[in-house]
């Protein structure tokens, strides 16, 4: 469909600027203020230029160190959370029924984890996960393996990983059915009769099909992964320790914690900063799928 | 040819994983503390009610549903208010600018709310909305403004030309043109879009809690109020977790048909 | 190549304990040539996409028997049956390229890469496709897209059919034709038996030898397009072919006359022993009326409109609340509308409950 060029347009958009804008542009405002400056306390504030930031990325500094390793554990989660839940997203949804009112109860329970108040996520894990109270610490003691999340860092982190994967994998299940679902009889009927083998029809038909769903699957996980606040921080509260003391979990102890807000603001910057590196990758992708689609549905 | 061997077993272990921790809260909310912590036990021994009598009953408790309710409707109503139109304009016209200013609102979609936490605190403080519905609702207008406006954008594409043109042809003025004629059309993107907008306000709570402290409190903040001389009240607190899991469990069995079909979007 | 034989096919999706006048497909019983140039006409629903799929073995039918040169293949699978099919919208393979694509099925059956080689080669000369050998399937237009389809199917050396369904439905229509051609020139050079589905007349008409038009899961008549135009064995497959259909109107026939409005029409045969208690209705094309001045002797009709379609003009007029056209020559104008029309007895034949009746001359 073709677009009309209207600058008059821009009164429909402007409600959505100024609702946006007012959330984000003054924020961030007064967070780049923020960040250039240092206090004497009693709101008294000197210039201090790129001091913070380059505090931030000097590995020897207190803030440097500890930005810096919140980093290499969030690098480390995603990594290894995508890695379990793509894959088992699929698995999935290749697994659904067909049809019935199996499908139905199948979508409504995938769709329960997702709807979960996130600090209720990390409540329900923090009960499940204890050795005295909850089923799957007790479980896991009554038979020899020596589980504590508050006191050992591997079992905190594998806490973590656990509880992100029951609730986050539905995303990824639910929008490769989507795309499973859109593809076309036909094309299974054409592999039958074309004689592919079961393999093939995944890797010539489903998974091409599938490919920019997942994309997306990929990229909100990553985004929202690497965003993580609330539910660690119920569970672990950051610990034991640091151990699973996270980017946000770190600023905001910083931020809201100990108010320096010099600091906050410039890892917030930094932070944000690289999400948004991210997400231009994202829309550039994307678009270009879009618009070479739209190419080549234009030279029909 | 469509599902893998093996299918059956691999749905049903998901599904089991996924609803074990539930179920476990679920059977911890009706035992009492006493229960809870002398015995491990599969079902409730003595099962109670009285944990779910506590929240109805104290105002303290309910009350924190109430304000998390509060903020979530008015979010969804804001965003999806503020979306309809630019989803309009974003589908039918080139401007200037319009590229850009749809990845601007999609990068704030991709926001840590950790970055707002601060400076949100101080903006809201400085406007006097500190501890209102309306300082949440609008706060989480940034991330759910720009996802609303992505899907109904989708959803307006979806509607051709021409029906915009035939009434402005048979004299329909702008608004209602749209509310009459265009809007009924896209109704199951609304539906999408405001149960997305619902969802991610509702389960959002960095922000929610940062932005209130007493009169607003959400029913996350209430929640960390379970620690007395007696110890943690475990029973009090999965009786609130499962209420809270409660309306997200309705809003999907309502819209199980059209999950599925929401997810695809013309966008996916 | 193959002769396929249907005996007594049938197919219901309800299963098989429905009633039959709910099936899609109602008992068949037909021979298709080995070698034919095949078309399945009829309007949405009425059977044509359940039956190819049943030659196919994309369905198991209900009852009945398949027979390809003689052989029961009823049971077995859609690879078994070495047929192609190429569906209404193209079904390539995106991640490959259009050689690839061609390739695929000979490699699924683990023929070695040489003879791939060679008749992806032969095939691709065929279908004009010799430059995109390597380029990705994806990239090319539509009718490209459904002639890498065709390929897949034709590029098996002992394809038994190759089934259209609705093959042209996404192409462009300055491209149809072209499309068309290719396939009809295809059909002569490699003898295939081929079948064709489709709604469109012009189609079905162009394309086929013979034309086996369907309604409501049965086939209503089969033959060529002369055959089909001129004498048409069912109501329906008057109204459905040729533009505009033919006109049907109830009547009271006798002998050698019949009835309408009280007016007189001769009649070619003689009629005499129509079933009782049947609908009778007598059919004529347009074709063969003509309109001319009110007269007596003529059966009155009101103009009320005269559609201009090129080789012909044709007047819609009304018999009191009947709807009917007929051919305008050239010569004729009428101040007021009134006409009278006037029939070729040769062209008006005569239905009971929908059904050609014979006659005798």
């Amino acid at each position: 469909m073709e677009k009309t060029v209207n600058q008059k347009a821009w009164f429909l958009v402007l409600p959505v600027f100024l609702v946006v804008a007012f959330s984000a542009i003054i924020p961030m405002m007064t967070v780049v203020n923020y960040s250039m400056q240092d206090t004497f306390g009693n709101n008294q504030f000197f210039w201090n230029g790129v001091g913070w930031f380059k505090e931030l990325l000097d590995p020897s500094t207190d803030l440097g160190g500890r930005f810096l390793a919140s980093l290499g554990r969030n690098l480390f989660f995603s990594g290894v959370i995508l890695a379990i839940e793509v894959p088992l997203g699929i698995v999935i949804a290749l697994s659904m029924p067909r049809q019935g009112w199996q499908v139905a109860a199948c979508l409504v329970i995938l769709a329960l984890p997702l709807l979960i108040p996130w600090n209720v996520v990390g409540t329900i894990w923090q009960i499940f996960g204890r050795p005295d109270i909850g089923l799957l610490g007790y479980v896991l003691n009554s038979i020899g393996i020596d589980y504590n999340y508050v006191s050992n860092e591997f079992d905190a982190w594998v806490t973590v990983i656990v509880m992100d994967v029951w609730h986050w994998t539905s995303l990824v299940a639910l929008l490769c059915y989507a795309g499973l679902k859109s593809i076309p009889d036909a094309y299974y009927q054409a592999a039958q009769i074309d004689g592919a083998s079961r393999w093939a029809v995944f890797t010539a038909i489903q998974l091409p099909k599938m490919h920019r769903v997942l994309l997306i699957a990929v990229l909100l996980r990553f985004m929202d992964s690497f965003m993580i606040y609330t539910e660690p921080f119920v569970v672990t509260g950051g610990g034991p320790g640091n151990s699973t003391t996270f980017i946000s979990i770190e600023l905001v102890k910083i931020a809201l914690g100990q108010f320096d807000l010099g600091k906050a603001a410039a890892m917030s910057l930094v932070y944000n900063l690289i999400i948004l590196i991210v997400c231009w990758v994202f829309y550039t992708v994307m678009t270009n799928a879009g618009a070479a689609r739209r190419v080549k549905e234009g030279a029909k | 040819m469509h599902s893998i061997p093996g299918r059956r077993i691999i749905i049903s272990v998901f599904l089991i994983f996924l609803l074990l921790p539930i179920y476990w809260l679920v059977n911890m909310s009706f035992k009492t503390n006493n229960e809870i912590v002398s015995t491990m036990t599969l079902w409730p021994h003595h099962p109670t009610l009285q944990h779910y009598m506590r929240i109805f009953t104290d105002e303290s408790w309910y009350s924190g549903y109430i304000n998390s309710l509060k903020y979530v409707v008015l979010n969804t109503i804001i965003s999806i208010s503020v979306a309809l139109p630019a989803a309009y304009a974003f589908s039918r016209y080139r401007f200037l600018g319009d590229k850009h200013l749809f990845f601007w609102l999609l990068s704030n979609r991709m926001a840590p709310a950790a970055v707002y936490a601060l400076p949100f605190f101080n903006l809201y403080s400085a406007i006097g909305l500190f501890d209102t519905p309306w300082a949440v609702a609008l706060a989480h207008c940034i991330f759910n403004v720009p996802l609303a406006v992505w899907i109904l954008e989708g959803f307006v594409s979806g509607v051709p030309r021409e029906i915009d043109e035939t009434a402005f042809l048979d004299g329909y003025s702008f608004p209602r043109f749209f509310v009459k004629i265009l809007v009924p059309l896209i109704a199951s993107g609304i539906g999408v879009a405001a149960f997305f907008c619902f969802m991610f306000s509702w389960v959002e709570l960095l922000l929610a809690r940062t932005l209130t402290s007493v009169d607003a409190k959400p029913i996350s903040a209430v929640m960390t109020r379970t620690v007395s001389a007696a110890g943690m009240d475990w029973g009090l607190l999965s009786a609130a977790g499962v209420l809270t899991i409660i309306p997200g469990a309705l809003v999907i069995w309502f819209v199980r048909n059209y999950i599925a079909r929401g997810f695809a979007l013309g966008r996916v | 190549m193959a002769r396929i034989d249907l005996v007594d096919l049938a197919h219901s999706y309800s299963g098989n304990s429905a009633d039959e006048s709910s099936y899609a497909l109602k008992p068949i019983s037909m021979t298709w040539r080995q070698g034919g140039a095949y078309a399945l006409l009829g309007p949405s629903g009425c059977g044509k996409t359940t039956l190819l799929n049943l030659i196919s073995g994309i369905i198991t039918p209900s009852r009945g028997k398949i027979l390809f040169d003689g052989e029961d293949v009823t049971q077995l699978s859609t690879q078994k049956r070495n047929i192609a099919q190429v569906f209404q919208f193209p079904v390539i393979y995106d991640t490959m390229t259009v050689g690839q694509n061609l390739a695929f099925p000979l490699k699924n059956r683990g023929v070695p890469k040489p003879d791939i080689a060679v008749r992806v080669k032969e095939i691709a000369h065929l279908l004009d496709l010799t430059p995109d050998l390597n380029r990705k399937a994806t990239r090319l237009t539509a009718d490209a897209k459904q002639k890498i389809s065709l390929g897949r199917g034709l590029v098996r050396s002992d394809v038994a059919a190759v089934l259209f369904d609705e093959p042209l439905t996404v192409i462009d229509p300055e491209l149809k034709w072209q499309l068309r051609s290719k396939l009809k020139a295809l059909h002569r050079e490699l003898d295939l038996t081929m079948i064709y589905v489709t709604h469109d007349q012009t189609e079905a008409l162009t394309f086929a030898d013979t034309v086996v038009v369907m309604h409501d899961g049965r086939v209503v008549q089969s033959g060529t397009p002369a055959e089909l135009f001129e004498k048409p064995a069912h109501t329906f497959v008057g109204y459905f072919i040729g533009s505009p259909g033919m006109n049907i109107m109830p009547a009271e026939v006798r002998g050698r006359e019949a009835r309408i409005d009280g007016h007189v029409i001769s009649l070619k045969r003689s009629y005499d022993a129509l079933p009782a208690g049947a609908k009778i209705e007598i059919g004529v094309r347009p074709e063969f009326v003509d309109i001319a001045n009110p007269a007596p002797d003529l059966l009155a009709a009101q103009i009320e409109r005269i559609d201009d379609l090129g080789r012909m003009r044709f007047a819609r007029v009304r018999i009191g609340d009947l709807k009917f056209s007929a051919r305008v020559r050239e010569s004729f104008s009428s101040a007021d509308g009134k006409c009278g029309l006037i029939f070729d007895a040769a062209h008006v034949h005569v239905y009971a409950d929908s059904r050609l009746v014979e006659g005798t001359p």
